[in-house]
């Protein structure tokens, strides 16, 4: 089969002055089929958040996808048009941000945006594109969908608005959603709420996710294979389970066990050592060199893919155990 | 992990009585009187605390937890004496804080120190590290000394370089400057700190860092902690004892492993069915129903009766009152009553 979306040697670069430029993503590769989560997990400023923005072809300038391509149903989205790109967002893929603010206006009501959103894509009466918003509301469970037409986005509470934001991505049932940390924001009620919700309608509509997060633990409940990003790589990608229980990267293993849980109680968590280097300081070779147990003279150069396509890692010494 | 060995007759670092708080504005004479006249509707009042019953025993660290609006930032402030009570008692090893004045008030202001959420916000950002470290302990006369090693050395137990002590709190990543803040409060050299949400904005590999840092201070100082947050997570690795807010009250309070294990409150056995945990396998995301009903206006009775799969008509008009259920584990719901 082939896949809905193909990520091939993806590079976004952010020029400073005259030299090459700051590599926010470095040759990031990944596939994702037809009705698959892709959990896409990384620290701030490891360049999970530019890959979901250059998918979109949202990157800010004078940042730009400068290689790779980014391969969406057969065609390459990083060659298309302001106007092809415009057609395509919101209709077939479409994205959630963290801060559902961002996605609603504040002086428009949420009937307003919705059919705006609809009128974008599709010639429909004004009628049957209000019967839609409302329809779209109450799929995500926002209470009364007919009356909250008419409210405006401060009337909502945090995690109702993040249901507008995704009713709206859901509007023309994209094959695509990207999104960007959508629950960080909220309470863990709350969370798990929308969670429920993203979960169900994603499943009905067989549409493909990338959720983007530095939570593993949400990560490991709901998608289906995981990617890991550090300092602007894919460290290490493949099966959801597979990754969670023998991981191989020295990463991914320090950030599965830094993370507190019911059996590290009472004892000292695990720590990877150091901080994540600012993009302009990326060591050469494997970037998580300077912070890693392992490292030796090999890894001044940089790691390749070692797997195939789908499953691999970027690590000279990767661990083969299980993880206790 | 059992509690804290402490002597029977020691009374308690801090004891937080029948405490309520309400915000709102103070209505001026002419509202005053059109709201006497039936002119004019009262101002809104939240009620961010109801009647808080709560006991921080000496090198204990006490989780605090809720959802955002349930008052346990309120309830911090007022433990860090911050924030003052509109009714009720803080007792600070056995004192009423209140009556407190001269030296003991200042001595007792000191000994309770506050890490907040966001340390950028806690930093004067045209201070260098020096001067924000030092400003309080030289203040209170604590300095014996070099002012600059008096830095380094509580700097060092932050884990912070002091060679970088001149530097501006902008120069610094976020765990840098969490670890600066605890410095700060560290100067002073406190018994108890409140945490609140002091790890929330990091990275889980800063976060890390800066739990063990946590834990190897109390082992060297002697500290107690009040560790307000909303990571169940976070607060089942650091705590002691679990203490749950719902809506201004504290509905359940036990030690860490018979919360986690037991949870007898409703509103405590769904939110740890929340508890994000790394577990492989794609699972059902279920929640408890509905939001956090506003402070201003609460439900009548149990205040989580209207997201309760459990309520009875009993739950809407009386409020459940605190019972020890088991050694040490307290919960406030009318359920108990009946299995009882």
């Amino acid at each position: 089969m082939k896949p809905l979306l193909d990520v091939r040697d993806l590079v976004t670069e952010f020029p400073i002055g005259g030299k090459q430029g700051l590599r926010a993503v470095d040759e990031v590769s990944f596939k994702l089929n037809r009705g698959e989560v892709l959990g896409l997990v990384g620290e701030s400023g490891s360049g999970k958040s530019v890959t979901g923005f250059s998918i979109m072809g949202l990157v800010d300038k004078p940042g730009k996808v400068s290689s790779g391509q980014i391969l969406f149903d057969g065609e390459d989205l990083a060659t298309q048009s302001y106007e092809q790109m415009r057609s395509l967002r919101g209709r077939r893929i479409a994205m959630v941000f963290q801060d559902p603010m961002m996605t609603l206006n504040p002086v428009l009501r949420i009937g307003t945006q919705m059919t705006e959103a609809i009128h974008a894509h599709e010639k429909v009466s004004p009628s049957q594109a209000r019967i839609r918003a409302r329809d779209a509301l109450g799929m995500v469970g926002i209470p009364s969908p007919e009356e909250r037409l008419d409210a405006y986005p401060h009337e909502f509470s945090g995690g109702m608005r993040q249901r507008v934001a995704i009713a709206i991505a859901l509007l023309h049932r994209p094959d695509l959603i990207i999104a960007d940390e959508p629950t960080t924001a909220l309470d863990v009620t709350i969370q798990a709420q929308i969670i429920s919700e993203f979960q169900k309608l994603t499943e009905e509509q067989g549409t493909a996710v990338i959720w983007i997060t530095h939570d593993l633990a949400i990560v490991s409940g709901l998608a289906d294979r995981i990617a890991v990003m550090y300092g602007g790589r894919i460290v290490e990608s493949g099966d959801i389970t597979t990754v969670l229980e023998a991981p191989h990267h020295p990463y991914t293993r320090g950030l599965i066990r830094s993370v507190p849980s019911e059996n590290s109680r009472g004892t000292r968590l695990a720590q990877i050592p150091g901080v994540t280097p600012s993009l302009s300081r990326m060591p050469e070779g494997c970037t998580f060199r300077t912070r890693c147990e392992r490292a030796t003279d090999a890894c001044r150069v940089r790691p390749g893919q070692f797997g195939n396509e789908l499953d691999y890692h970027r690590c000279f010494h990767p661990f083969e155990e299980k993880l206790a | 992990m059992s509690l804290p060995n402490t002597p029977q007759n020691e009374s308690p670092l801090l004891e937080i009585r029948k405490v309520s708080r309400h915000f709102g504005s103070k209505p001026d004479i002419a509202t005053r009187i059109s709201i006497a006249l039936g002119a004019a509707k009262p101002p809104p009042v939240v009620h961010a605390l109801d009647e808080v019953d709560l006991v921080i025993r000496r090198g204990e660290v006490l989780g605090l937890v809720g959802e955002s609006g349930c008052g346990k930032s309120t309830l911090g402030r007022i433990a860090a004496n911050i924030l003052q009570p509109s009714s009720g008692s803080v007792l600070w090893k056995g004192t009423d804080r209140s009556k407190l004045n001269g030296r003991a008030l200042r001595d007792a202001d000191l000994a309770a120190q506050m890490i907040f959420q966001n340390p950028m916000a806690a930093l004067n950002p045209r201070m260098n590290i020096e001067t924000l470290v030092s400003e309080a302990p030289a203040i209170h006369g604590m300095i014996k000394g070099s002012r600059a090693a008096y830095v380094d050395e509580y700097l060092q137990k932050a884990g912070f370089d002091p060679d970088m002590k001149r530097r501006l709190p902008h120069q610094f990543s976020g765990g840098q400057r969490a670890r600066v803040n605890i410095a700060r409060a560290l100067a002073v050299r406190p018994d108890f700190l409140v945490c609140d949400e002091s790890v929330a904005a990091l990275d889980v590999s800063i976060q890390a860092q800066i739990l063990n840092l946590f834990m190897d201070l109390r082992e060297q100082l002697d500290l107690t902690y009040l560790f307000v947050s909303h990571d169940l997570g976070v607060v089942e690795h650091i705590s002691d004892r679990v203490a749950i807010m719902y809506l201004g009250r504290v509905v359940e309070e036990a030690p860490v492993e018979e919360v986690f294990a037991k949870p007898n409150h409703p509103y405590t056995q769904a939110l740890l069915a929340e508890v994000p945990r790394i577990r492989p396998g794609k699972r059902k995301f279920e929640a408890i129903k509905g939001e956090l009903p506003s402070p201003i206006n609460p439900p009548p009775g149990c205040h989580f009766h209207p997201r309760c799969p459990f309520a009875t008509e009993r739950c809407r008009t009386e409020i459940p009152k605190r019972k020890e259920i088991a050694p040490h584990h307290y919960s406030a719901c009318h359920l108990n009553d009946v299995a009882a």
